[in-house]
């Protein structure tokens, strides 16, 4: 059954090749595709709950020379979590493009895109991760471009340009860790990892790379226009999975590879980063125009926690502490996922029934969307990490390890952040609920709603009163 | 028994799926609403019903349902808990009829009642929780539930209303949260035990034990609206009529001065809280807001304001009573938590029965209001009678204790001269709308009169609640001695604090 793993790359990838012989039929192959993944996530997640982590060497090469694909306790909830929203997202995606042509030219790189995210969080050595990374960038760009206006050709344009750069970087980074070491293999790599200046410049220029496409603050310049600009079901991607993946190789190579070659003013900056990119974005949020930038934005705030839990828990010492910090860095990641996927799906919804997303034009929202206007509001309460959220287990976490690590400089950092959180969120609402008639007629249960409705409910309510299973699974479930 | 102890689950699921069931329901559908409003409200009666036989026979009322490490979801029913349970779910039946009444013929009625179940929920899980965490959980869902019911109207006017509620009551989340996290993380999970977790504790850092507190009462003390944290009550009267009577008798304000309780009893003691010199500086908040609310309220003309700040000054008179070291006060404040939410509705309902069927919003157009409304102003009567502390209202019997109990503890010197300022000043402000309603003249038309319809001087769902809720505040204060009374259940309470 170790199969499992070469099916959710195999499944989209030969889907991809369908869709483009057979585009009639696009959306429906699609859908079974995205179904398929899932269902595999969910056994796969299975199996690394029941016998542990699982190695598969692709055509029988030893690792090393071949490809090791691996799957632990960390990839496989955010590859449960990426096709959650991904089949969300599917669903959605089929009800918004109203163009069959729009369809004929989105489905094949949705599906690519489905096997670069897959790929990436299955893939066990430097090379690979390369590859991924750079198909990853070069669909989510290809799909950015979708919104055929000059805005979106623009932000895509500059997307392509700084994606580029990004992965050359991370190229180099490769090159040197192979010139010092011989191997590529993560898992050879942990038990090599010595701190030399050799060890130190690669890193370096692999995390560089990364923070450029993980878009963290003050590299985050590109991402507002990009995930603003693009069509509603990608937005959602892109800011819940495609950022994500590349934070998920980073805290990978420094928490899980190179761990003994680090030094903590090393993690100390990216927090540091990390702190300026949760003020920053959210004081951003509160002041966009439009929900989609307030959403953008809010993804570069969001972000910024993940790398505050950097120095926290290296910090820690190794044991139950470290374990739990670490268990809501992912749920932190996992909630925001759900949170910002069906906050872009709802804000896609308003869009096509207003044809406009500025929020000071939203009046008669609540009545004529009733239940977007709830999505956005489960939505936002996962973002601002109030309960029952799964956002506000791990901020309360954060804030124990912050104390636990005696770095208390954190706590306001997050509290400025929660309650500019709040500021932005209620002043959607705000309008949302006051009077006016701008958003067109009144729509209720739109097949467009259930799957935003699905991930808001994901980021909100079940994620949180579930997470027990997150701490339960990644204490014996990891590999490195 | 396994099915019983499922009980606090059932109160809240009482409550939560009505509601949720409600926000599905389209506009028209009038009678189904009612119906499930009703339900909801009867059943958790019933169950609580269960619920006070079983804490009395001291029946183990627990359930655990972990959420990760050290983060456990814990409700649990104690003598406490139920006081409040109980407080919730009579006013909330009582809300509920009023509230259908008084909101017939407007828009957006199925959103109200959803948010009104799930702001019941919230405060039932408040008194049902059994830790620090889930206490903080319920606490910020309550802020939630409430927010649309504040902005409900939708003006301008209700919008900043409600954005300033939420800008504090979150920031006052936060600090809770802070104060909840770094308490859990030098001492471990905070569950609520009789006599304080901590004071069993006595190796830990003294100092952050009070900085911890500060934060925790700063939190609580916003929704307690506790002097300097009271600036949003005042705003939040733009809120519907049943909205301002849930908010002010038992939920948000109630919730603070509940959480007030909970954390000097159950966390760390009271003795132990005292000896670490914490009592004094809640007392002395206490008694400053005491006395500041009851002078702010006597120049407001408005007399939704003026019952706020009214509110301001007798919530405090719960954290009066926690503060003070004896069996006596704490049986004082206690109790007070039940009796300040009977006398408080009760004046919000009349306050709104005299907006809706004459338009008099000020105290200055009240002359001879008695006799053209005389059930609601008997009712708002008895009430205020029994905020200023006569006897045989409920609230004579809650200054009475706390007087006691400071005196048994010493205080006396400095609590009884706040009784005595406090009375003074709720005479100076309520006998005059008093005197106004029945004696003076009627001098000019009403702003805004309702045609009468039917018997009553207004429809039987807005008339009957003021009326019951007024008997009710004589009936508690009359039987105080009654087994299961208030008085007597705040004294089992007492019991098993000391």
């Amino acid at each position: 059954m170790n199969n499992l793993i070469v099916w959710v790359i195999g499944i989209p990838l030969l889907a991809s090749l369908l869709t483009i012989i057979w585009p009639r039929r696009a959306n429906v192959i699609a859908l079974l595709t995205a179904l398929a993944c899932l269902l595999a996530s969910i056994l796969l997640t299975y199996q690394v709950h029941a016998g542990g982590p699982i190695t598969h060497a692709l055509g029988g090469w030893a690792s090393g020379l071949g490809i090791a694909l691996r799957i632990d306790a960390f990839s496989a909830l955010l590859l449960l979590m990426a096709m959650l929203v991904v089949s969300a997202a599917s669903f959605y995606a089929n009800a918004y493009f109203a163009d069959p042509l729009k369809q004929v030219r989105f489905w094949p790189l949705w599906l690519m895109l489905i096997v670069a995210i897959n790929s990436l969080l299955l893939s066990g050595d430097l090379f690979n991760l390369y590859v991924t990374l750079e198909l990853l960038g070069l669909s989510a760009v290809a799909l950015t471009a979708l919104s055929d206006n000059r805005a979106a050709l623009q932000a895509a344009i500059r997307y392509l340009s700084i994606g580029l750069l990004g992965s050359l970087v991370f190229l180099a980074g490769v090159a040197f860790i192979y010139a010092g070491y011989g191997t590529l293999d993560l898992l050879q790599l942990a038990e090599l990892a010595r701190p030399d200046a050799l060890t130190l410049v690669a890193l370096a220029l692999l995390s560089a790379g990364l923070l450029i496409k993980a878009a963290l603050f003050p590299m985050h310049f590109w991402l507002p226009a990009a995930h603003a600009s693009a069509p509603a079901p990608v937005s959602a991607a892109l800011s819940a999975l495609v950022v994500k993946v590349s934070v998920y190789i980073l805290v990978r190579l420094w928490l899980d590879v190179f761990d003994p070659a680090l030094s903590p003013a090393a993690t100390l900056l990216l927090g540091i980063l990390g702190g300026m990119a949760v003020i920053w974005g959210s004081w951003q949020a509160l002041l966009a125009q439009r929900l989609k930038l307030m959403a953008a934005y809010s993804t570069v705030a969001q972000l910024g926690y993940l790398f505050l839990f950097l120095p926290v828990i290296v910090a820690l010492p190794a044991g139950e502490l470290r374990d739990n910090a670490f268990g809501a860095l992912l749920l932190l990641a996992l909630t925001h996922g759900f949170a910002k996927s069906a906050l872009f799906l709802g804000a896609g919804v308003i869009q096509q029934q207003a044809g406009h997303d500025r929020i000071a034009d939203l009046g008669g929202t609540a009545r004529a969307l009733p239940l977007t206007t709830f999505i956005i509001a489960l939505a936002g309460i996962a973002l601002v990490g109030l309960p029952p959220s799964g956002t506000f287990l791990a901020k309360w976490q954060l804030i124990a390890s912050s104390i636990h690590s005696q770095q208390w400089w954190w706590i306001p950092v997050i509290a400025a952040g929660t309650l500019l959180a709040t500021a932005y969120l209620f002043r959607v609402l705000g309008h949302a609920f006051g009077p006016g008639d701008s958003v067109g007629k009144v729509v209720n249960w739109g097949r467009e709603e259930i799957p935003a409705l699905t991930l808001a409910l994901f980021a909100s309510v079940i994620l949180g009163l579930g997470s027990a299973g997150i701490w339960d699974l990644i204490v014996d479930g990891r590999i490195y | 028994m396994e099915l019983f102890s499922l009980l606090p689950l059932f109160i809240l699921l009482s409550s939560l799926l009505p509601g949720l069931a409600i926000f599905m329901l389209k506009e028209e559908s009038h009678g189904l609403r009612t119906g499930l409003n009703l339900f909801g409200a009867i059943a958790k009666l019933l169950l609580v019903g269960l619920l006070i036989w079983g804490v009395f026979h001291e029946k183990l009322l627990e359930l655990r349902w972990s959420l990760g490490p050290g983060l456990e979801l814990v409700l649990h029913a104690d003598a406490l808990s139920v006081l409040f349970v109980t407080l919730s779910t009579v006013l909330w039946l009582v809300t509920t009829i009023y509230a259908i009444g008084y909101l017939e013929n407007t828009p957006h009625r199925s959103r109200f009642f959803g948010f009104f179940s799930l702001c019941v929920t919230a405060t039932v899980g408040l008194a049902l929780a059994g830790n620090l965490f889930t206490f903080v959980i319920f606490y910020e869902l309550l802020t939630l539930a409430t927010y649309p019911l504040v902005a409900h109207k939708g003006s301008p006017m209700a919008v900043r209303g409600a954005r300033i509620y939420l800008a504090y009551t979150l920031a006052g989340g936060v600090l809770l949260l802070i104060g909840a996290v770094w308490l859990q993380t030098i001492a471990g999970p905070i569950d609520f035990v009789q006599g304080g977790i901590l004071s069993g504790m006595q190796e830990l850092d003294p100092w952050q034990l009070r900085w911890i507190f500060l934060l925790l009462i700063i939190g609580l003390g916003v929704k307690a609206a506790l002097v300097p944290l009271h600036g949003w009550l005042p705003q939040a009267m733009v809120a519907p009529a049943p909205v301002s009577a849930l908010l002010h008798a038992v939920a948000v304000v109630k919730a603070g001065a509940f959480g007030i309780v909970r954390v000097v009893y159950d966390v760390y003691g009271v003795e132990f809280a005292g000896s670490l010199g914490l009592l004094a500086f809640l007392g002395a908040a206490a008694s400053i807001t005491i006395v500041y609310g009851s002078v702010k309220a006597l120049s407001q003309d408005n007399l939704k304001r003026r019952l706020a700040y009214s509110t301001v000054s007798q919530v405090s008179y719960i954290a009066l009573g926690t503060a003070i070291v004896g069996p006596l006060a704490t049986i004082g404040g206690v109790v007070h938590l039940v009796h300040q939410g009977v006398m408080k509705i009760t004046l919000f309902f009349a306050a709104g029965n005299y907006a809706e069927t004459l338009g008099v919003h000020r105290v200055s157009e009240m002359d001879g209001i008695g006799r053209r409304m005389p059930g609601t102003t008997l009712a708002f009567t008895i009430a205020a009678l029994g905020m200023i502390g006569i006897p045989p209202v409920a609230g004579f019997v809650s200054k009475w204790y706390i007087g006691l109990g400071a005196m048994e503890a010493g205080a006396g010197w400095w609590v009884i001269p706040v009784l005595l300022t406090s009375s003074l000043l709720n005479a100076a402000y309520f006998l005059p709308i008093v005197y106004r309603a029945w004696f003076k003249p009627m001098t000019q038309a009403w702003p805004e009169e309702q045609p009468i319809q039917g018997r009553w001087e207004m429809p039987a769902a807005l008339l009957w609640p003021p009326l019951v809720t007024a008997s009710l505040a004589l009936l508690i204060g009359v039987f105080a001695a009654a087994p299961y009374s208030p008085l007597e259940w705040a004294t089992l309470i007492a019991s098993r604090e000391y």
